[in-house]
């Protein structure tokens, strides 16, 4: 033992604890295992669960194949799940019409980012604010946070308000700042930062004769990262799955997004077709373009990406949620 | 959603540089619950007025100007022949998504948790998850490619088996249960990762407890897993008995395909009747007295469940 260094102490200790760790696992496990479903009844929930899972993709797949079918198929069989005939027509009218798509896709992308910023940014102030133990107007903050979660004034009162008095139909901000706060977020943030940052540190860095301003961009934001992915996320997804304050607000075509354009042209496949090709009348034009699986095509174009960044951040969207459940 | 007792922490003391900053750093977002969530509280006051544009006036001049009318645009509301339909319609809608809302998500939730392979657990979560991230206009889309009265699947299924084809956009009394079908598809999910997270978070010794004294798995989830999820049911309960009278606008007005006339009285809710008012030449001043009318039915229902249940069981209550 006299031999022992002070290293191999310190690693014969680790190793032990490893090995109780593993010893406490499978025991667990065991326990576990005495209280397991029986085996048929786990076969029965993975089949529903499989079921489950099935009819939410399903749908996807299936307007996908609709927007890869050739029109005289789709007009001479229906909708299938397998295409008789597979035709790129629709991908490439819309690459036809890419001023209109490029424009909506830009105008949803540039929504998309700037309002996720100023939400971010209103947000996660108004939280750190609320968070802080001792400050003379929390009350007040705290109630003016809290009032609109039980009253707001309405759908009319929003659009008059929005509309006539601070003038913003037809201007991109009425479809980024309406949405960018919402209560239940800054109550996420702030019951993060109650949680995770101490006081003291905070304090030391005021006696260190930092401003909060200082604090909170050097200190706090770099150590929030997690609360910052939530509700960057929740703002994303909202903004760019918005169509409601278009169709309320926009009549300007270049500010319509791609939500928007979707919305428009379900009653109106003509909305889209103002770039007729070369010899055609715009008539011909209407009467030649592949309407039913161009609209197929577009709500892809719309749903590829959420489905393919969106089980990457999951576990975010989750985590803010238990972090709203949570009273404080 | 704050504890009452912090406010009496907060003793009189000076105005200190720390509060100025703090306030300068709240002072963005307060700005915006002004401009975005105060101003249209006291834009109510249209509901209250004959309100009338005055050509070349500002809007403020012509708010001011329009008479006062006291409670006439919420009479002309509530006597309308819309009225009773759009009260039956939402609250009834609202009701079974409620129980289901409850009732489906935390059985699966329970049943999910019981599943051996956790990373199949997993993958039917995210898959199940899918839906919650796309829009009502984009699911509209997805429910037109089932119901599209030519080319739809349910019509070939039908024309299949040798039965009538249905056109479903206009045939009224099947769409209570697509309405409800398709609420659940796009919520269930979602709330099913919610409770789920509040399932894996209950201390395990009390299951090893009951399995010791001999519990079944259904006396387990009867006893142990839903008295632990419990305050989330009731969170959820409440916030969402705090929206009765308002609707999904997105799944009533989009997967119908914009209220149809044949489907009106079977769908129409307080914010598709709303909707398009403001889309018509309604007078603003009826249109927003409906409007308010939700708001202030909402705010009194929220407070009298949150009563309720804090009457019920204390801690629950989120007020």
């Amino acid at each position: 033992m006299g031999s022992k260094t002070f290293n191999d102490i310190i690693r014969d200790r680790l190793d032990e604890v490893k090995r109780n760790n593993i010893i406490a696992k499978r025991e667990e496990e065991e326990a576990n295992k005495l209280n397991r479903i029986r085996k048929p009844t786990n076969l029965i929930f993975n089949f529903i669960f499989f079921l489950c899972s099935l009819a939410c993709l399903i749908p996807v797949v299936f307007v996908f194949m609709i927007s890869i079918s050739s029109e005289q198929s789709l007009a001479k069989y229906g909708y299938r799940f397998i295409p008789k005939v597979f035709s790129s027509v629709s991908y490439r009218f819309l690459w036809n019409e890419r001023d209109v798509i490029f424009n909506a896709l830009g105008i949803s992308t540039l929504v998309t980012a700037v309002g996720t910023l100023i939400g971010v940014i209103l947000t996660t102030t108004m939280g750190y604010v609320l968070s802080r133990p001792v400050f003379k107007l929390k009350s007040f903050f705290t109630w003016m946070v809290f009032v609109p979660m039980i009253f707001n004034g309405g759908m009319v009162a929003q659009y008059v308000v929005n509309a006539n008095m601070l003038k913003l139909k037809d201007t991109i901000w009425v479809l980024v700042l309406p949405l960018a706060v919402s209560s239940f977020n800054v109550i996420i943030s702030k019951t993060f930062f109650k949680s995770t940052i101490p006081d003291s540190i905070v304090e030391s860095a005021k006696i260190d004769g930092a401003s909060q301003l200082n604090i909170f961009i050097r200190i706090v934001l770099p150590i929030s990262k997690p609360v910052l992915a939530t509700i960057a996320l929740f703002l994303t997804f909202s903004y760019w799955n918005d169509w409601f304050q278009s169709s309320l607000y926009i009549t300007n075509k270049k500010l319509i997004s791609l939500q928007a354009l979707l919305n428009n042209i379900m009653r109106n496949i003509e909305y889209i077709a103002n770039n007729p090709d070369g010899g055609l009348s715009l008539q011909q034009y209407k009467t030649s373009m592949p309407s039913e699986s161009v609209r197929m095509a577009i709500a892809i174009v719309i749903v590829v990406p959420i489905a393919c960044v969106y089980p990457f951040f999951q576990k975010y969207f989750i985590s803010g949620l238990t972090i709203g459940a949570v009273k404080g | 959603m704050f504890r009452k007792n912090e406010k009496k922490k907060i003793k009189r003391r000076r105005w200190t540089r720390d509060d100025t900053e703090l306030a300068l750093l709240g002072f963005p977002t307060f700005v915006w619950y002004v401009l975005f969530s105060y101003l249209p509280m006291f834009g109510l006051i249209i509901a209250f007025k004959n309100y009338k544009i005055s050509a070349g006036r500002g809007f403020l001049y012509g708010l001011y100007q329009s008479a006062w009318v006291g409670l006439e645009n919420f009479r002309f509301f509530v006597e309308s022949n819309s009225f009773i339909m759009l009260l039956r319609n939402t609250i009834l809608y609202n009701v079974v998504f409620i129980a289901l809302g409850l009732v489906i998500p935390v059985t699966l939730a329970i049943m999910i948790s019981q599943l051996y392979s956790k990373r199949r657990s997993k993958v039917y979560q995210t898959a199940m998850f899918f839906p919650h991230f796309m829009s009502w206009v984009v699911i509209s889309y997805f429910v037109y490619a089932f119901l599209n009265p030519d080319k739809g699947v349910m019509n070939q299924i039908l024309a299949y088996y040798g039965k009538d084809t249905i056109m479903w956009y206009s045939a009224s009394k099947y769409w209570p249960f697509i309405l409800i079908f398709m609420q659940v598809w796009k919520t269930v999910g979602y709330s099913m990762v919610v409770y789920l997270a509040s399932i894996t978070g209950i201390d395990g010794t009390l299951f090893e407890a009951a399995v010791i004294d001999g519990a079944t798995k259904f006396q387990q989830a009867r006893y142990i897993t839903i008295p632990c999820v419990k305050p989330i049911m009731i969170m959820m309960f409440i916030l969402s008995v705090g929206r009765i009278f308002y609707s999904d606008f997105g799944l009533f007005y989009q997967v119908t395909q914009r209220v149809p006339n044949s489907l009106y009285t079977t769908v129409s809710t307080f914010d598709t009747y709303i909707f398009s008012a403001l889309q018509l030449n309604v007078p603003i001043g009826r249109t927003a007295a409906a409007s308010m009318f939700q708001s202030v039915a909402c705010c009194g229902t929220i407070l009298i469940a949150n009563w309720i249940v804090s009457k019920i069981d204390a801690d629950s209550a989120i007020i």
